[in-house]
């Protein structure tokens, strides 16, 4: 083995083009940009499940969409926001972005991080093959129990959810191992933890949450799939179970899942501000622990989902009581994002627009959620468009906004061209105006009683002004989506003329201080850090600017050879999940074959 | 310089940690949350079947097509000695990566081959318990305390029939000749693994097996 090992690390460097390279790439530039461009496809298809919904609510009693068709489309929505756009774009930063960071050439382990985006895709595709069969999951992004048993939900589409989950699952579980132990182990020299990038410091505290959030909706879901496929009765009364056994499991998981969808954005909008205000983020130890004990807390606080399921005035009391505590370290973040920006010197560049509206828009966000931290403010709140606007102010004003400001701020180091600053800005508005447009009104409509999940509602409630104002902004959402897609066509047309330097925005952070994109092997040697934000130390070090750096020939830099066997090892874990829901047995052990085959090709393959 | 040469790929570690064993502690706390939600519902629905049988206590279920009196069905004499087969198997696989961090081939070979037995044979005990257990009337789908229970040693027992597969995969290797000292870790990290497996059981056997 040790000879065949040498003689392939001496091999012809295989071709860096084509589809096969995508396919077997270990590359976490790569790997990240396959990421980026699924989840930004998968954002697409849930954006146009919204505008269909946003279209049936346009007027009162309309059949545009039947009842079924709703349901669907809404679980869909919210199953593809959650799981396949926003996580995956965190995905797409952490890989682009962690090596890069913290100066390191690769992820720890590379071919696991391949493995994660390929189970991650077939999951994706998976739950999207429902509508195929029109038989797209429709019992709500949160699956509650009794509805998703096989009694209430006798077809098809159950399945493809919980299977469609269990499979992503995997797919965050093993990214998540990986990129914690990148974090923690291939820091470059100096780079100390206390050192490390906002971003970094956020995506390690996400990586852990997932780590400890991910096996409780594991079980969770394993509990269901018994229920639906063999008959046991977890959450069946008629059988002893409990299906509020369901809510609380599913929020163990789910509430550190808002936090895993947050969390990065804080790190982006962390990255963002110091470098367009021209001084070191405010409060970094502060920025850090809060950071953690958002995680902390995150554990602590799922009931707030259950209060309407009566679970008696002490579990009320301390989950609100913990409700409210965990404002306090994100206050503390909004405090010190606002004392970045005091008395800075700020450049009115595109990603600060984006980090602003983030700003002031989950804020607005935060403070209704705060609301639903009093049991009996939450009694009339729950299952009302009032929850729908809290959490797209935080997700889309909060997430969203972040994630889009990231791009413009990351996108000349990841494709090596500017992308057009008017565009942006015209973008930033529209999308701005648009998202109050959508959600604002929601709030009122909440307050009047209109449910949630429900496909129509009657004239004469006061709601009709309110959803025909939201169905408004939601083509104003499309329309700055469209010009986003456009902003990249003309300046991918016009990158010739566009090219970006290393440098184009005076950053602070490694990833500034490489060509842009960079090599594959990122630094042609391993810098050595002294401090917090380094490039910065470095250009007054040398009193302005550093010289653009020089592309150099890396051929005896040594990297991790590619692998198809992560993508076999995935698309045998795919089957063997998929067996639970067409042809049972057989299918099941075919994938176990084909699972134990490419993780022993994988254990024993050559690395280099 | 052994360690760098050993892992050409990465330089020397920020942490000194070896990344592959980082990776492996981390796999196991995420692992932890797996068993604790398994064991917290096995909790929550303890006394909460509807019908027979039970873990402990006599009651009625049905069996051979009628409802009859049917006894507990936990062996207690029976698992506990799995229980010590599977403990005694932890420090097997102690002796053994002693042995292989000492180059000391016999002893590597020895011990690990009593380790792989030593996990088979609480695989055996686990399928010889859950056959009984049927013929005692106790279905996948009978109650809450069957599904909660099969569900959850299955799942152990899941886990320990993997750690069997890795611990053979590495055994073999020893026998080729292919676990050099400098290649212990290769050994360590399914070690690690296999401990993990036995103390989740250590929580397993009280709160499953001994508690009314």
């Amino acid at each position: 083995m040790a000879t065949s090992a040498r003689e392939h690390a001496h091999a012809p460097a295989p071709s860096k083009t084509g589809l096969w390279s995508w396919l077997t790439t270990v590359d976490h530039k790569r790997i990240g940009i396959l990421y980026g461009a699924s989840a930004f496809i998968f954002f697409l298809i849930g954006g146009l499940e919204a505008l269909l919904i946003r279209w049936q609510l346009r007027i009162p009693e309309n059949n545009f969409l039947s009842a079924e068709a709703y349901n669907q489309l809404f679980t869909m929505h919210g199953t593809t926001m959650v799981f396949l756009a926003v996580m995956p774009l965190s995905a797409m930063l952490f890989n682009y972005l962690i090596p890069l960071m913290i100066g390191a050439r690769d992820v720890a382990f590379p071919r696991l991080n391949a493995f994660s985006y390929w189970v991650f895709i077939l999951g994706g595709l998976f739950m999207n093959a429902s509508f195929l069969f029109n038989a797209a999951p429709d019992a709500g992004w949160f699956g509650y129990a009794n509805l998703t048993s096989k009694q209430y939900s006798p077809g098809m589409n159950v399945d493809f959810w919980v299977i469609g989950l269990q499979i992503l699952g995997v797919a965050s579980l093993a990214a998540a191992v990986n990129f914690f132990v990148t974090i923690i182990n291939l820091r470059a020299p100096g780079m100390k933890l206390m050192r490390m990038p906002m971003f970094v410091w956020m995506s390690m505290i996400t990586q852990v949450l997932l780590l400890l959030a991910f096996p409780v909706i594991t079980v969770a879901l394993v509990f269901l799939l018994t229920d639906r496929m063999f008959g046991t009765g977890f959450y069946i009364p008629a059988q002893g179970g409990d299906p509020i056994l369901w809510q609380h499991l599913f929020w163990i998981f789910g509430h550190p899942e808002v936090y895993i969808l947050i969390l990065p954005p804080f790190g982006i909008v962390s990255e963002i501000l110091p470098v367009f205000s021209r001084k070191p983020l405010f409060g970094y130890a502060a920025m850090v622990f809060s950071g953690a004990f958002i995680a902390f807390l995150g554990f602590g606080v799922w009931s707030h989902h259950m209060f309407s399921t009566g679970l008696g005035p002490i579990a009320d009391s301390v989950f609100s009581l913990t409700t409210m505590l965990i404002a306090i370290p994100t206050g503390v973040k909004i405090f010190n994002w606002i004392g970045t920006l005091w008395g800075g010197s700020l450049q009115m560049k595109t990603p600060l627009y984006y980090a602003l509206g983030f700003i002031a828009l989950f804020v607005i966000g935060g403070l209704s959620g705060v609301m639903h931290a009093s049991p009996p403010a939450d009694l009339q709140q729950t299952d009302t468009y009032f929850v729908v606007a809290h959490f797209h102010y935080v997700l889309f004003g909060g997430a969203i906004f972040a994630m889009v400001g990231g791009a413009f701020y990351w996108w000349p180091k990841m494709f090596g061209y500017m992308l057009r600053e008017g565009l942006g800005k015209v973008q930033f508005w529209i999308m701005f105006i648009a998202m109050n447009l959508t959600f604002f009104p929601m709030h009122y409509a909440g307050l009047h009683g209109m449910p949630r999940r429900t496909y129509t509602y009657v004239a004469g409630l006061g709601l009709d002004w309110l959803n025909l104002v939201e169905t408004i902004g939601s083509l104003g959402l499309a329309v700055a989506f469209t010009l986003f897609m456009v902003n990249i066509f003309v300046s991918f047309r016009g990158r010739k003329a566009n090219p970006a330097p290393a440098d184009p925005w005076n950053g602070a952070t490694l990833e500034w201080s490489i060509p842009s994109p960079p090599q594959e092997f990122n630094f042609p040697e391993i810098p050595t850090v002294e401090g917090r934000d380094p490039l910065w130390t470095a250009k007054r070090k040398h009193g302005g600017p550093l010289p653009e750096p020089k592309r150099v020939d890396g051929s005896n830099i040594h990297l991790p050879n590619p692998s198809y066997w992560p993508l076999v090892t995935a698309i045998g874990m795919s089957i063997m999940l998929i067996g639970f829901m067409a042809g049972g047995l057989p299918v099941n052990l075919i994938g176990v074959a084909i699972l134990f085959f490419g993780a022993f090709r994988w254990a024993f393959e050559p690395t280099g | 310089m052994s360690h760098a040469d050993a892992h050409a790929m990465h330089p020397p570690t920020a942490t000194g940690l070896d990344t592959r064993k980082l990776a492996i502690w981390t796999f196991i706390g995420s692992e932890c949350l797996f068993f604790a939600s398994l064991i917290s519902t096995y909790l929550v629905y303890k006394g909460k079947s509807l019908v027979g049988p039970l873990p402990h206590d006599a009651s009625q279920c049905m069996l051979d097509g009628r409802m009859q009196q049917c006894e507990g069905v936990f062996e207690i004499p029976l698992v506990t000695f799995g229980t010590a087969v599977l403990l005694f198997s932890s420090y097997f696989v102690v002796k053994a990566l002693s042995g292989a961090q000492r180059g000391n081939r016999k002893q590597l070979i020895g011990w690990l081959s009593a380790t792989v037995v030593g996990g088979l044979f609480f695989v055996g005990m686990q399928v010889y318990e859950f056959y009984h257990f049927f013929h005692k009337g106790l279905g996948y789908t009978t109650n809450v305390f069957s599904a909660s229970f099969y569900t959850l040693t299955g799942f152990h027992g899941t886990h320990v029939t993997l750690g069997v597969i890795w611990l053979s995969t590495v055994l073999v290797l020893a026998i080729r000749g292919k676990l050099p000292p400098e290649k212990a870790l290769n050994l360590e990290l399914a070690a690690l693994y296999w401990h993990f497996v036995d103390v989740v059981w250590i929580v397993i056997f009280p709160v499953v097996y001994l508690m009314k």
